[in-house]
């Protein structure tokens, strides 16, 4: 490596980054990182997770756990799409998320905390073993909003 | 609701469940006439006048999943709880804007919570709606506009999870440096 070479394994500095300026600066070292990712650009082999993000589950920490989701997933280097949902019509049960391996079913996970959120991520999107807390699905309500 | 962050997920939510394409989030804190006006408005399908007559009330919602609509209902309730005010006005085919006024000198007036988490992460999950949040405190204001990001961000996209704590950290830094 040449000495002006910025270590690609260095995580990236977020107190710099303040203006608009500073994330065009520090673009090409984001893209050198992803650029190291042997990770696929094809949607359709995502993991895709959506957060019931209805009055209910905000009250109730939905946003926590998406945002530790979008967190751990990327440190983890699991590539997957976040996204929020209506409500998925389980109030009783927030939060609540689905997640959807390529190629299988959605589940849906009821009560989902931050630790529930780890366990999934780790048993059942890493090694496709079950974890406490599948809700049937109704799909009905599912497609409702 | 624990706090007016909680509230802007909720409401933008209807926004985006409305298929809106835009959304300005506006805040504007004005000290002096003890004033906290949260408005919220988006490009939408809208409402017509019977479902805005209805929307406000608890005991209404289209939804099939759960027999009652909260998140308006609520806002507004924590909105004149302080002393404050809400409206509602909605065009079909047009959009909707929630406007609310709270005093914030008023006891029951709730924290801001994470704002930056909020519209960060409203911004993250949704790379195809433009949002526009802009931030008054008193004379000093900052807008932070994902169409301006995307195009500071280049072929990088908006939702790629690495940009996720960056966009976190410049909003964070930005809303502090507005405060002072
Ligand atoms: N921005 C909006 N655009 C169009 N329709 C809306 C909007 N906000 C709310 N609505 C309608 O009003 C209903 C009630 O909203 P709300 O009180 O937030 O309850 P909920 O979203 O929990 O049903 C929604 O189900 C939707 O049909």
């Amino acid at each position: 490596m040449k000495p002006e070479e910025t270590d690609k394994t260095k995580p990236i500095e977020m107190a710099t980054i303040k203006s608009l300026d500073d994330l065009r600066k520090i673009k090409s070292e984001v893209q050198t990182k992803l650029s190291l990712r042997e990770r696929s650009n094809h949607p359709e082999q995502l993991v895709q997770i959506r957060v019931a993000m209805a009055t209910c589950g905000i009250a109730s920490g939905a946003k926590t756990v998406m945002d530790y989701m979008v967190n751990e997933l990327d440190k983890r280097n699991i590539a997957a799409v976040v996204t929020q949902t209506g409500c998925m019509g389980y109030c009783y049960a927030e939060p609540t998320i689905e997640v959807t391996i390529p190629g299988k079913d959605p589940l849906v996970f009821g009560y989902v905390d931050t630790k529930k959120a780890d366990q999934i991520i780790e048993k059942y999107i890493k090694n496709g073993e079950l974890v406490e807390g599948i809700i049937p699905v109704n799909y009905e309500s599912i497609e409702g909003k | 609701m624990k706090d007016l962050s909680m509230h802007i997920m909720d409401i933008v939510q209807n926004s985006i469940s409305a298929a809106a394409n835009l959304i300005e989030i506006r805040i504007r804190i004005r000290k002096e006439l003890d004033l906290y006006q949260l408005d919220i408005l988006d490009n939408g399908k809208g409402m017509d006048e019977e479902m805005l007559s209805k929307v406000t009330d608890p005991f209404y919602t289209t939804r099939k999943t759960r027999k009652v609509g909260l998140g308006i209902p609520l806002l507004k309730m924590n909105a004149e709880r302080t002393g404050g005010k809400f409206r509602i006005d909605s065009t079909p085919g047009i959009g909707t804007s929630v406007l609310s006024e709270f005093r914030p000198e008023h006891p029951d007036m709730l924290p801001e919570g994470d704002l930056e988490g909020t519209i960060v992460l409203l911004c993250h999950s949704n790379p195809e709606i433009h949002f526009i949040f802009n931030y008054q405190f008193e004379e000093n204001s900052y807008c932070f506009d994902t169409e301006e990001i995307k195009e500071a961000l280049g072929e990088i996209g908006i939702s790629e999870p690495m940009v996720y704590p960056m966009l976190k950290e410049l909003l964070k830094s930005n809303l502090e440096e507005t405060r002072k």
